[in-house]
């Protein structure tokens, strides 16, 4: 037997490290990774509730979020690649024409 | 101490241990493959739980299509270590109290409010047998949506990374 709040606390870290990374890093790649590590601790949170209130739909959302998840990584993925076609790099302190 | 709890830790530092390698690591390539890590160790955590099917999914999709995808693309830009860059001191003034008072609010109010509810080793069994009812009677419209979804997205996927090279734009100056 596990407490529910173990689950939620270790979905919390990686959440948490999610949005260090997607803070701290300046490659798009592995800002693009560290969304992906947010969603999978978001992902964690719906299967303990799901199973800790016997409601099978919270598996069903966990499906639509890795779905969701899979358009998004393709799209992103095509974007970081013409982003690198017009700019050369993958620096984000380098993409600036939208900074004032 | 069960063997629930001891596999439920074991996965947990995995997926830690992966995630902060993720954050430490400065070549792209390090960070997917500790990635990969910290999805197969959330695919073990959904065994734990029961969810068969999504820890089946997790590991096809997430940790098979989406990581080939970014690897695929780490190799096609040839990403190479990041440059490091010193962050703006507001964010160092304000951001790091900000982040511990806010994990610490976080972690008070799960632990606190979320009850003594314990979760039993595979407590509500997930196989495909029964979330393919669920799938395609309760869900089917938004069943029917992702895969639209998943239309837009290989077009526009086509059509962002066809597009025919032009001259490259030179970074701004910093002023």
């Amino acid at each position: 037997m596990v407490p529910l709040s173990y689950y939620l606390v270790l979905s919390g870290i990686l959440f948490a490290c999610g949005v260090v990374g997607f803070l701290i890093k300046r490659n798009i790649i592995t800002i693009f990774m560290s969304i992906e590590l947010m969603l999978n601790g978001v992902n964690l949170s719906f299967v303990a509730f799901a199973a800790h209130w016997h409601a099978l739909a919270g598996q069903v959302f966990v499906f639509f979020v890795m779905v969701v998840a899979a358009a998004e990584a393709t799209v992103g993925l095509a974007i970081i690649i013409a982003v690198y076609r017009t700019r050369e790099t993958l620096n984000v302190d380098q993409v600036n024409l939208l900074k004032l | 101490m069960s063997v629930h709890l001891v596999l439920f830790l074991a996965f947990g530092a995995v997926a830690v241990a992966g995630a902060v390698n993720l954050l430490a690591q400065t070549h792209p390539i390090n960070s997917a493959l500790s990635l990969i890590a910290v999805m197969a160790a959330l695919a073990g955590e959904y065994l734990l739980l029961g969810a068969e099917f999504v820890a089946a999914l997790q590991v096809i999709v997430y940790a098979g299509a989406v990581m080939v995808l970014f690897v695929f693309v780490i190799m096609l830009l040839n990403a190479g270590v990041e440059e490091q860059t010193t962050g703006s001191r507001v964010a160092i003034l304000f951001g790091v109290p900000g982040a511990v008072l806010g994990s610490v609010l976080v972690a008070w109010v799960v632990l606190r409010h979320s009850g003594t509810g314990e979760v039993p080793a595979g407590a509500l069994p997930g196989p495909p047998a029964t979330i393919g009812p669920l799938l395609f009677h309760e869900f089917l419209l938004p069943f029917e949506i992702t895969s639209i979804l998943i239309l837009i997205a290989i077009m526009g996927a086509v059509v962002l990374a066809s597009k025919p090279p032009s001259a490259p734009v030179p970074p701004r100056e910093e002023n």
